[in-house]
């Protein structure tokens, strides 16, 4: 099977407004002979269910969660980009696209980044339109700040929770479908397989969480937003429910894989204090416009940061990137986070943080103004950590963040399954090797609210789409399938928790698949997960029934994936043998330590096909092609 | 992190919404004052399943106290003993070694409880479908900055935007009232003139989902404003209540 990306032709500026043109279109009478199926309700699911709800299309949304507000995109704190140049600073769409394609490392396609780029302005326009609160200064015109990756001030916010107030303009939009009957809404069901009737994805199968029932759901297509997996490393920023699940089990049926190794590992984290913590808590990057990050100049030196004199400390990213300073891009500041910690100048008890410190912009602004900034980020620190930032500088440390891997999609946001698409986090599409701050929620809400609704009229106007129902056979199958893995999830009865499991593959990829990775280091990896995978599913203990509320059974679906989509990623990890963006290995890196392109042999998106239980998956490329930029060497120096 | 707290835990456990529930006794070994209630929990869990037993089924996602998920009454609080904070923001620092921790359900009529500390909230969900956005479709939006809000206003939409949806002011209410979630929410779009088309019958919506769903009303306990994790304020009750009676005398809703 060849990977056709679907870029349509013509100049880059053009290509979207000619595709749409040409894309064909459903009439408003016929949209309401279509099932949507809509997997996940973030904010690309939530703005993708809402917008074909208003066109007239059928959908049905499906979350996990008990209501679907509370989708993973709430945690987004700093922000959502735009080329709008409201500072005046020099910005365009152009300069958007650019900056997203170098921010990447050049391993996303142009064409999808420069639609990210050219649609971001409407999101703004929209969101502000649903009542958005963002920040804005007195004169009532909205107001902007910098981020990483970037040198003009793009970035529009609403305090610290950007992420939360988006995804309630999206929910709102939803429930108003949800009221015209026009979506109806599924909380609490987790879908555990697609289903696929002639090679085309008609519906999946789910799990009731409340009383555990398997239901069946067809459609005329379905759209996976079902979120990035970073989880798969047990300690994350993600929220505890975020899973691989949905988009495994569609992989396990056709859809290929893109770049399972492009994670990103965010530098600005709360760093782990002990081995039950279960969750690592992000501080956003916005606190770098106004903090510096240092470390003592001398290894070992276990002062407190206060009676390190000036002259003694090593503000290492404004020395190594005088340009862009504390404001190098995310795999940037984590990898030199990483090197200073591994020359043991990392403070706090366990060595492994860097200091993010507000004290010069506290002298020169006043605490107020800081307060007013990020008063919310410095109120959540002090109360995980019990130390206040206003007087002490906050200890940071890199954690993993966001997958920008996912399921390969052309340019119409379609698997390798017909029928079957993928939006925001849970694809691969747009922010290649690495992404950068605020445009995760940027390509969640591009994806929903401005791209599916023209690409899926294009496939359902096609045409050859017979009707299927819910009471065909391939459901039963399918159904048969997930009682099955539920009978033996239940039936094992051995002496480990899923949980256990999940922390042991977890520190293992961590360690050897994390921030910096290598042959050696990554084979020992491909040769110890199927042991642990063999192990869970002979000693693992799951406690409860099938038919009730059971969450040690959903820990326990989801824990399985991980066992085998790890392997997976680890796999990608290294065959891509260059360094990129967040994937570092160690062998390719400059003489002064940066990461490594190899453009002539793996300038392409790798594309992985399931080939069954116990075969090797086999690996596609996608070339990319750059006509508009030139690939260089990435500096922020 | 691995410490030497132990605590007697007193905690809900009901199986489904039909059953009764009743108070089970736990004891937490080995606790840091580092760890969050949640990870001493799940701990907890983690020797339950072990042992073949029903772990403690407890709402919880982002774990950060922004998703909302999270809500148990602790100590008779709803999310505890400290102002501002959800659940998932309880760290064991606050608590003695060898106290008991009474852990129970959000309590309110409109929230039935699913299982153990687990309740329904849909019915907020229900209020806000019946208008608690701006009608407008996607694609149908002027350039952002034609419509200038002063920031003044802008913050204070902010404030009350910042409600979660937890349902903390309902479980601390003797009433079980919605107001505070409703008139955040009112309070949120009110004051923007993005929500000025709507407003009057907003209010009167979703006043009537509020009552239809069978929350109570609000008697001036401010006991919702002292659960508030995200520390909305009374004054948005206020203006619920002056948009209610200006929409139900002058609008032809």
């Amino acid at each position: 099977m060849s990977l056709d990306a679907k870029i349509p032709t013509g100049p880059l500026e053009q290509k979207w407004d000619n595709h749409r043109f040409h894309t064909k279109l459903v009439n408003p009478a016929n949209r309401r002979k279509f099932e949507i199926i809509v997997v996940g309700t973030g904010l690309a699911g939530a703005s993708a269910a809402a917008s074909l709800g208003e066109m007239g299309y059928n959908v049905k949304a499906f979350c996990l969660q008990d209501s679907p507000r509370r989708a993973h995109s709430i945690a987004a704190q700093g922000g959502i980009n735009a080329a709008k140049n409201y500072p005046n600073d020099g910005d365009s769409v152009h300069r958007l696209f650019y900056d997203t394609i170098k921010g990447g490392d050049f391993r996303a396609r142009e064409a999808n980044v420069h639609r990210l780029a050219q649609v971001s302005n409407s999101i703004i326009d929209q969101c502000v339109a649903q009542g958005v609160p963002f920040g804005r200064e007195y004169g009532g015109s909205l107001s902007n700040r910098s981020f990483g990756g970037a040198q003009v001030s793009r970035t529009f916010y609403s305090r610290g929770q950007t992420g939360q107030q988006l995804l309630l303009g999206a929910y709102g939009a939803l429930m108003r479908q949800a009221a015209s009957g026009q979506v109806k809404i599924f909380p609490r069901r987790e879908m555990l397989d697609l289903v696929v009737v002639d090679g085309r994805a008609r519906g999946i199968v789910c799990r009731n969480m409340v009383d555990g029932k398997i239901e069946s759901h067809a459609g005329h297509a379905v759209l996976l937003c079902t979120g990035g997996y970073g989880n798969v490393f047990y300690l994350s920023t993600n929220a505890a429910s975020c899973n691989v699940t949905a988009t495994w089990r569609a992989h396990k049926r056709g859809a290929f894989f893109g770049n399972p190794c492009f994670t990103q590992i965010h530098p600005t984290c709360i760093p782990v204090a002990g081995a039950q913590q279960s969750k690592l808590t992000l501080m956003s990057e916005s606190l770098r416009n106004d903090g510096r990050v240092w470390v003592p100049k001398t290894a070992g030196d276990n002062r407190s940061p206060s009676q390190i004199p000036e002259s003694e400390r090593d503000y290492y990213l404004e020395r190594r990137y005088p340009s862009f300073g504390n404001l190098v891009p995310r795999d940037v500041a984590s990898r030199a986070a990483k090197a200073v910690i591994d020359e043991k100048k990392g403070v706090g008890p366990t060595g492994l943080a860097v200091y993010l410190d507000f004290a010069d912009s506290i002298k020169r602004l006043g605490a107020d103004v800081i307060r007013e900034r990020y008063g919310n980020l410095f109120d959540m620190y002090a109360h995980i950590t019990a130390e206040d930032p206003y007087q002490t500088p906050m200890r940071i440390y890199p954690a993993v963040h966001y997958a920008m891997g996912g399921l390969w999609v052309d340019y119409n946001l379609m698997t390798t399954v017909p029928g079957l698409f993928c939006l925001g986090e849970a694809n691969f599409s747009d922010h290649g090797a690495n992404r950068l701050g605020a445009s995760a929620l940027m390509q969640g809400l591009a994806d929903g609210y401005f791209v599916i609704p023209y690409t899926l009229g294009g496939y359902l106007a096609s045409g050859g789409i017979p009707s299927v129902g819910a009471d065909h056979a391939a459901f039963r199958d399918a159904e048969k399938a997930v009682e099955e893995q539920t009978r033996r999830l239940l039936a094992v009865q051995g002496r480990r928790t899923a949980a256990d499991f999940h922390r042991q593959l977890g520190l293992l990829l961590w360690d050897k698949c994390g921030m910096a990775r290598n042959e050696a280091g990554l084979k020992d990896l491909l040769s110890r997960i199927p042991g642990i995978r063999e192990e869970f599913w002979q000693n693992v203990k799951v406690a409860g029934q099938k038919e009730s509320f059971n969450q040690a059974l959903e820990r326990a679906g989801r824990v399985a994936d991980f066992l085998e989509f790890a392997e997976l990623l680890v796999r990608d990890a290294l065959e891509r043998r260059e360094s990129c963006g967040g994937h570092f290995r160690e062998e390719f890196q400059t003489p002064d330590n940066e990461a490594r392109r190899d453009d002539k042999n793996f300038a392409h998106a790798a594309a992985w096909e399931y080939r069954g239980d116990g075969q090797d998956p086999m690996r596609h490329a996608e070339p990319l092609t750059f006509e508009a930029v030139s690939l260089a060497q990435r500096s922020y120096q | 992190m691995s410490g030497d707290m132990r605590f007697t835990l007193k905690v809900w456990r009901q199986k489904n919404a039909a059953e009764m529930g009743r108070f089970e006794i736990y004891e937490a070994k080995g606790v840091s004052p580092d760890m969050s209630l949640f990870e001493m929990l799940d701990a907890v869990n983690e020797d339950l399943i072990l042992k073949g037993e029903d772990p403690i089924a407890f709402d919880h996602d982002c774990r950060e106290g922004i998703c909302g998920t999270c809500g148990s009454v602790i100590n008779g609080q709803p999310h505890g003993p400290e102002t501002g904070t959800t659940t998932c923001q309880v760290f064991m620092r606050l608590f003695k070694a060898g106290d008991t921790i009474t852990i129970e359900p959000f309590r309110a009529k409109a929230f039935p409880v699913v299982k153990d500390l687990i309740v329904d909230r849909s019915a907020f969900d229900r209020i806000i479908a019946a208008g608690g956005y701006v009608s407008v479709g996607t694609g149908a939006a002027p350039e952002a900055n034609t419509l200038p809000v002063p920031k003044e206003k802008s913050e204070l939409a902010m404030d009350a935007a910042a409600c979660i949806g937890c349902g903390a002011c309902v479980a601390a209410c003797p009433n079980a009232a919605a107001m505070l979630f409703v008139g955040a929410k009112i309070s949120h779009l009110g004051l923007l003139p993005q929500g000025q088309p709507e407003r009057d019958r907003r209010s009167i919506a979703l006043r009537r989902a509020m009552d239809r769903e069978g929350f109570g009303n609000c008697t001036n306990h401010a006991e919702c404003e002292a659960a508030c994790p995200k520390e909305i304020k009374m004054r948005n009750i206020a203006r619920f209540n002056r948009d209610y009676l200006k929409a139900s005398f002058l609008s032809e809703e």
